[in-house]
This record gives C-alpha cells, sequence and structure tokens, in this order.
C-alpha cells in the first residue's frame, strides 16, 4: 500500500531542504522533487505502509493507495493524528465509512523527565538497573 | 576539509566513549540506562539509519506488549521460551530479560503509553497495582500507535539530542589495530549528504534488527514492501557481527509468522483475546485433526502452549494436502463474544479488532477495506508468511553472547560482561543476541539497559584503552563507494543505465538472493523444504552472489544504502545456510524441513550450534556447543 502526495497540497514544506516526510520515513523514501517542490515515494515497493510520513504531514497531502497488485481498487484508511489521539477514517470499496479513535499518549509531547524522581545509580558491578537499586534481584529457584 | 561531493565525501572522524548503532527499541534502553551511570565523564553517540521517533520494528506502533511478566515467574517465562523454540534456549538470558523486563514497562506507562487495565483498576498504573488486560498469559494490551515516539523522547532526553546522529547507515565494524579480536570503530555513511563517517570507540552495542527480505516474498509487485516485519531490517546485525568474527549462535533458526493472507494482520489478538479458531477450507480445525502428528516432535508438542512451529506444521498439511485455504473464523469469535454483550460492548469490540490492525499493521486494514470485509460477517485467509530472521520474537537466531554471572550458567557462558559477544568490547541486545526469543518490544528494551550499564563498566575497566583502527580508511572509503565507482565508470556504456553487462542494480541482487533463497534453502515456493544437495547449490549461488557484490551500482546516496543493506542480507542468508546445512535433523517443523533427516533427534542435536567467520582466514567454522537447562522444563506435566 505506497504513499502516494496529492500535487495540489503539497507545498514541499515551504521550501526546506528536508520535508517533514523525509524527514520521518524509516525507510528513506519520500524525496522532494527540487523542480516542482513537491515530495513522492522514490521506491513504491519498499513501502510498509506505516503510515508515518501520512500522519506527520502538515498539508495533510500524503495518503496510501493500497498495493495494486494485491488489494482491489477503491479502500483506503486516513488518520487525523494529534498529541493524544488518532482518529481513523475507513473508506470500504463499497462506500461504506467506519470511524475510529484511540488514545496514543497520556501525556504532553515533550513532557518526559528520563531521571525525575528515580533512584541514584547504586553499584555499577552488580545486575541491578539504576532504577532497581535497592532491591534484592532475583536468581532461579529450584 | 572542502565540502564533499557523490562518491568523493567529506571524511568525518568521530571519537566517543560508547557507540550504539540502531535506533530501535534496544537501542533506546540502552541509551536511557546508559547515560545515567556515565555521568559525563563517559561520552554516549547513537547513530540511527533512520529518525529516532520512527525507527526499528515498533515504527508503526504496537497493539501489544507481549513480554510483561505480571505475577508469573521468571522460571515460567524460561519454560514458556524454551518449549516454543523447541528446547534450545539459553535459560541465563531469558531468565534475565524476564527479571528485568517489567520495570522498563512501567516506564514506559509513566512515560505517557495507555495500557488497558481491568474494569477494577482503571487508571491505576501497572506498578501501583492496575489489573492489565491481557490476551494472554504473557501479553498486555496497550494503546501503542505513539509507542516509539514516547520510548524514542525518553532515550533524546537521556543523552541529549547533540549525541544522536540519524540518516546515517553504519556498515561496517573496525577492529583494534594492537589489540586482536577487539573492537575499535565503525564506519558508515549519511544517506542524505556526502559525508563519511569513521566511528572511533572503546565500546559498541550493535542493535540493527533482524534480517527481512532475505527470502522471496510472497508478494513480489508493490506488496514486497508489505513484509510482516520492518522490510528495512536487513540483517546489518548478524552481517556486520559475523564479518569481524563474533561466534554466532542457533542461525538455523527462523520465524515463519502465520498471518492474515496477503495483509500480514496480526492474529495473536483473534486467537487469545477474542477466541477465534482457525480451519481448514473445510471448516475443520486441523489444529485438532492433525495433533497425532506432532508426537513425532515429543515432549515439546505437550508444552502449555503447542510451539509456533509445530501449529505450522498442522497448517501447512492442511495446504499440503489441498485442504486450504486456512480461513480464522473471526465471524463465529465476534457471534459468540456478542451473545453476552450489550449493543455498546459489541460496537467498542468491533473498534478493539479494527485497532488491533491500525495499531501496528494498517495495510490489513487497508486489505480489508479493499476487500469489502467485515470480521464479523466475512472469514479472512490465513497463510504463512515467507521466512525472517530475529532473536527477539518467536524465534532466537542470533550473536553468541557472555550472559550474567549469578545464574548459575557453565563458566563458558560468562566472560566478564553481560551481552558482550565473542569480539572484546563489541555488545548486542534485541534481535542480536542469540538462543532467547520472545522478548519482544518491552525485553529488547530491557535488555538494551542491561547492556547499556555493562558497557559503561567495560568502559571504566578499560579507561585506558585507545583504538587504533585495523584498516586503511582510505582502502575502506575506496571499499565503501565501490558502487558509486561502478555506476560512474560504466553508466555511459549502454542506452539504458539499468541494462548493463558492467554492474548489478541493488534491487536485481535483492531478487537473485531471493529467488535462490527461496528455491534451495525452504523457502515458500518448496513448503520450506531443504536437504543437502539443495543446500549446496543454494551456498554455490551465495558464492557467485558474494563475487558478483563487487559489481553492485549506486547511482545516489539512496540506492548506495540499498547497495550495503543488500549486502548484509547476503551475509545473514549465508550465515543461515551453513547452519541449516551443518544441523543434520527437523528441530522446527513448520518453519522448515530437512527432508533428508525428518526427524526431531534430540539424542544428537539438542544442543547449540555456533559459527564464526574467521576474518583473517575468510572460513567459516562451526561447531555443536552442549545445552543446559537451567530452570527444570515440565512439559505435559514431565520434568526435564
Amino acid at each position: 500500500m505506497p504513499t502516494f502526495v496529492h500535487t495540489e497540497k503539497c507545498d514541499g514544506c515551504k521550501g526546506g531542504e528536508v520535508t517533514a516526510c523525509m524527514y520521518i520515513c524509516p525507510n528513506n523514501l519520500m524525496k522532494l522533487d527540487t523542480e516542482r517542490m513537491k515530495a513522492y515515494n522514490q521506491e513504491p515497493e519498499q513501502c510498509w505502509e506505516c503510515q508515518c510520513c501520512v500522519k506527520v504531514c502538515p498539508q495533510q497531502a500524503i495518503e496510501v493507495r493500497a498495493y495494486a497488485d494485491v488489494v482491489p481498487m477503491g479502500g483506503a484508511c486516513i488518520p487525523l493524528r494529534t498529541d493524544s489521539a488518532i482518529m481513523w477514517t475507513i473508506k470500504f470499496r463499497d462506500g461504506e465509512v467506519k470511524r475510529f479513535k484511540f488514545p496514543v499518549r497520556t501525556t504532553p509531547v515533550g513532557s518526559i523527565d528520563p531521571y525525575g524522581n528515580k533512584p541514584e545509580p547504586g553499584d555499577l558491578n552488580d545486575n541491578l538497573l539504576f532504577t532497581e537499586t535497592g532491591q534484592t534481584l532475583r536468581t532461579i529457584s529450584s | 576539509m572542502s565540502e564533499g561531493t557523490f562518491g568523493n565525501p567529506e571524511i568525518i572522524e568521530i571519537e566517543t566513549d560508547i557507540l550504539i548503532v540502531g535506533g530501535g527499541m534496544a537501542a533506546c534502553g540502552a541509551a536511557y540506562e546508559a547515560q545515567r551511570w556515565a555521568g559525563d565523564d563517559i561520552k554516549i553517540t547513537l547513530v540511527d539509519k533512520a529518525a529516532l521517533d520512527r525507527s526499528g520494528a515498533v515504527a508503526m506502533g504496537l497493539s501489544a506488549i507481549n513480554t510483561y511478566l505480571g505475577d508469573n515467574s521468571p522460571e515460567d517465562y524460561c519454560r514458556m521460551v524454551s518449549a516454543d523454540l523447541m528446547g534450545i534456549t539459553r535459560d541465563d538470558l531469558v531468565f534475565d530479560v524476564g527479571r528485568h523486563v517489567d520495570d522498563s514497562v512501567h516506564l514506559f506507562e509513566e512515560w505517557g503509553l495507555p495500557i488497558w487495565k481491568d474494569k477494577e483498576t482503571e487508571g491505576v498504573p501497572l506498578k501501583d497495582g492496575g489489573k492489565p488486560v491481557r490476551s494472554g498469559k504473557w501479553q498486555i494490551m496497550i494503546n501503542g500507535e505513539g509507542y516509539k515516539p514516547i520510548v524514542a523522547e525518553a532515550a533524546k532526553k537521556a543523552i541529549g539530542i547533540e549525541n544522536i546522529m540519524e540518516r546515517v547507515f553504519i556498515v561496517k565494524f573496525l577492529l583494534d589495530e594492537n589489540e586482536e579480536n577487539r573492537i575499535a570503530g565503525a564506519v558508515g555513511f549519511s544517506v542524505r549528504e556526502h559525508k563519511l563517517y569513521v566511528f572511533k570507540a572503546n565500546t559498541i552495542l550493535n542493535v540493527a534488527g533482524g534480517a527481512v527480505n532475505i527470502f522471496r516474498p510472497r508478494s513480489i509487485g508493490e506488496a514486497m514492501g508489505r513484509t510482516w516485519y520492518p522490510v528495512w531490517n536487513a540483517g546489518s546485525t548478524y552481517a556486520m557481527s559475523a564479518e569481524v568474527g563474533c561466534e554466532m549462535t542457533m542461525m538455523e533458526n527462523r520465524f515463519v509468522p502465520a498471518r492474515f493472507k496477503d495483509g500480514y494482520g496480526p492474529v495473536g489478538a483473534w486467537f487469545l483475546l477474542f477466541k477465534s479458531k482457525a480451519t481448514n477450507g473445510m471448516g475443520e480445525d486441523y489444529t485438532v485433526k492433525n495433533a497425532d502428528m506432532l508426537k513425532d516432535f515429543a515432549p515439546y508438542d505437550t508444552a502449555a502452549v503447542i510451539p509456533t512451529c509445530l501449529r505450522n506444521h498442522t497448517m501447512l498439511k492442511e495446504m499440503k494436502d489441498g485442504n486450504g485455504p486456512i480461513f480464522m473464523d473471526t465471524p463465529t469469535a465476534m457471534a459468540k463474544l456478542s451473545e453476552t454483550m450489550t449493543p455498546k460492548e459489541v460496537k467498542h469490540l468491533e473498534a478493539e479488532a479494527w485497532e488491533d490492525f491500525l495499531d501496528m499493521c494498517i495495510g490489513q486494514a487497508g486489505h480489508w477495506a479493499g476487500m469489502n470485509i467485515r470480521p464479523e460477517e466475512t472469514k479472512s485467509e490465513l497463510m504463512p508468511t515467507e521466512p525472517y530472521l530475529l532473536g527477539s520474537h518467536s524465534g532466537c537466531c542470533g550473536i553468541w553472547v557472555s550472559g550474567p554471572d549469578d545464574l548459575g550458567a557453565p563458566a563458558e557462558w560468562h566472560w566478564g560482561y553481560n551481552r558482550m559477544t565473542t569480539v572484546t568490547g563489541l555488545f548486542t541486545a534485541g534481535d542480536g543476541v542469540g538462543a532467547s526469543g520472545h522478548k519482544f518490544s518491552s525485553g529488547s528494551h530491557a535488555e538494551g539497559r542491561i547492556a547499556g550499564k555493562e558497557m559503561v563498566r567495560f568502559c571504566k575497566n578499560h579507561a585506558d584503552f585507545k583504538p587504533v583502527l585495523h584498516a586503511d580508511m582510505k582502502e575502506v572509503a575506496e571499499e565503501i563507494y565501490l558502487p558509486v565507482r561502478n555506476y560512474f565508470e560504466h553508466k555511459d556504456k549502454t542506452t539504458a543505465e539499468d541494462i548493463n553487462p558492467f554492474y548489478i542494480t541493488p534491487k536485481m541482487f535483492q531478487m537473485r538472493l531471493q529467488k535462490y533463497m527461496d528455491e534451495y534453502v525452504a523457502g515458500c515456493s518448496t513448503f520450506y523444504q531443504t536437504n543437502a544437495v539443495m543446500l549446496d547449490i543454494g551456498l554455490h549461488h551465495i558464492e557467485l552472489l558474494k563475487e558478483d557484490s563487487k559489481n553492485l551500482r549506486a547511482k545516489d546516496l539512496h540506492e548506495l544504502m540499498r547497495a550495503w543493506e543488500n549486502y548484509h542480507r547476503m551475509w545473514a542468508a549465508e550465515a543461515h545456510l551453513r547452519h541449516i546445512q551443518f544441523r543434520e535433523e527437523t528441530r522446527y517443523p513448520g518453519f522448515f524441513y530437512r527432508t533428508d533427516f525428518p526427524d526431531l533427534d534430540d539424542e544428537n542435536w539438542k544442543c547449540f550450534v555456533n559459527s564464526r567467520h574467521n576474518p583473517e582466514t575468510g572460513e567459516w567454522e562451526i561447531k555443536k556447543v552442549p545445552h543446559k537447562d537451567l530452570v527444570e522444563k515440565f512439559y505435559g506435566g514431565q520434568g526435564h
């Protein structure tokens, strides 16, 4: 189910060298055509359809079209993601539309304090992780 | 240094103490733990081929955490993992994950991962007694679309974004000039800028995931991207370790997940949470029908949960006998569940079923939408996929590592630093550690943390070490950019640059590897069967492919990445083949069959198979290593 980019919606992230989709694609597939200032998927058969690029696109210009060699035409799964939830619109080939909304995070983005309220690390030579300082580590009981 | 151009990159040398190669769960766990012990004296650098927020196997998300012990004991965890992997696992490594994994899950929840709770303890964190919704004995349900960005945020904050390099693909490790069998550095390139990076480090963590697309996939058009495990996992972990002489273990093991056909959506929640049954084309429960054929694989057939490969074995029997297709009977399961539910609860159940796909395998939802499949109305087909190499899921191939020192393991199982490979200073975790599957996302994070702490200890104990790379950097740079040289030298000799007798494109190279692995090394097209004669031919093809790897071409940085990924795939494939060749039995029916040795042979083969590629001679050495249970095993009530 490779991604495709709507020509009219894509603004090339306003002339930045790295578009949002280029930044995020785990497989380095999204590429900016610098003449047209539009992004495109340079290797559709390597697309895992993770939709990471779809979710971050500030223009909602990217969609996924189901793999042409496997799936009949007409269906779609379209996400709309905020920092706390994701809304999915599922369009069936026969026209039915379903919507689902799921939480994605219970805390504000950027709020993680990695070592706040955590114990100081203990003994580097034992087998306890730093958060387990002071605990007794289990060994195999017979 | 002047600015680089394509093929003539700027060479940038970076010195660090701890180098983390990879960006997935294990890498993030290692960064988080190591920094806390490192203080200000030790420099940590993380290098990711992609962007940390969405890299690794959890990039898309997950609908469950498959390893959370809760009230279960680490001993029982060892028993489950051992049984699923047909008796040959390292209890020391598995137990170690089991005793630490819940701590990582508690961190995920604290950081913001939504974890489902039962009605009585809604809103109560797991660490304060909240009861998770379990889809199985070891699995808990989550709203996991944002799982990776959450874990990545903690890792970024821990080591600082200035110490994270994204879009840099490490392709080789380098040994030390002065000390034998000692890691000293790594080399790779930016896939966005004309920059070659040479890292010198005291210690390196090799956590670059499993191996995907080394076999011809069932879908070969656009949908070859729809692999079950992430399509970008190129076996780099195994290849780069083997190339510098790490001892590998259980590389014959593989994973063949039985999943929803074509979309490869998860079946776990359907089987375990929704209590759905799978049948053959005639509606028969083939696991019941074929139960007797599993007796040949005793005692593992009587494990509390039937091993994954044995379940595949009963499925493949039906497919071979022409009794397909295999169906997941979703309508019956949903009808049964809704008998005792209100309409609101039924609607919630439907949403849960869709979320299971949308959180981790959106393509499967797209497949249902395109096919007008509604699970409450229409059954879906199941199908075993092409084979994958991994060490964190229901598979256990990987690198032979030192284990913890406090679990009574044989002396040969630990040599000073937990999760260190047989190359001094080179560590691994997650998919990299062999003989200990079923870590999944949470266990990989915990294992990364175990390694991270040990790497700090290693650094402090080797503070005087000054890495000197055993390599001529000009030669290494030439080797890495050879595909670019090949392209420039020959591209104008023909009128169509993809058809050229002087070079091979990375794509065709990959397809050739996939074709021969599929046809000779027990891929889908032979129903996962092979024998000694087929393996000899397969090895010959890999040897020819290895020769031709010197003729790979790269027309841009993206293709240079593909060239090196496929070089890694080739190495991982060769290790897999050589191990299958060595193990003369059928240990994992349903994953692959040695038709010339069709039986399980515990007497001769209940042992690890370890191999080493000698970096000086280029020869592979392969041997049996004795297995020992540290936790007493029970199958069908019998102790073993």
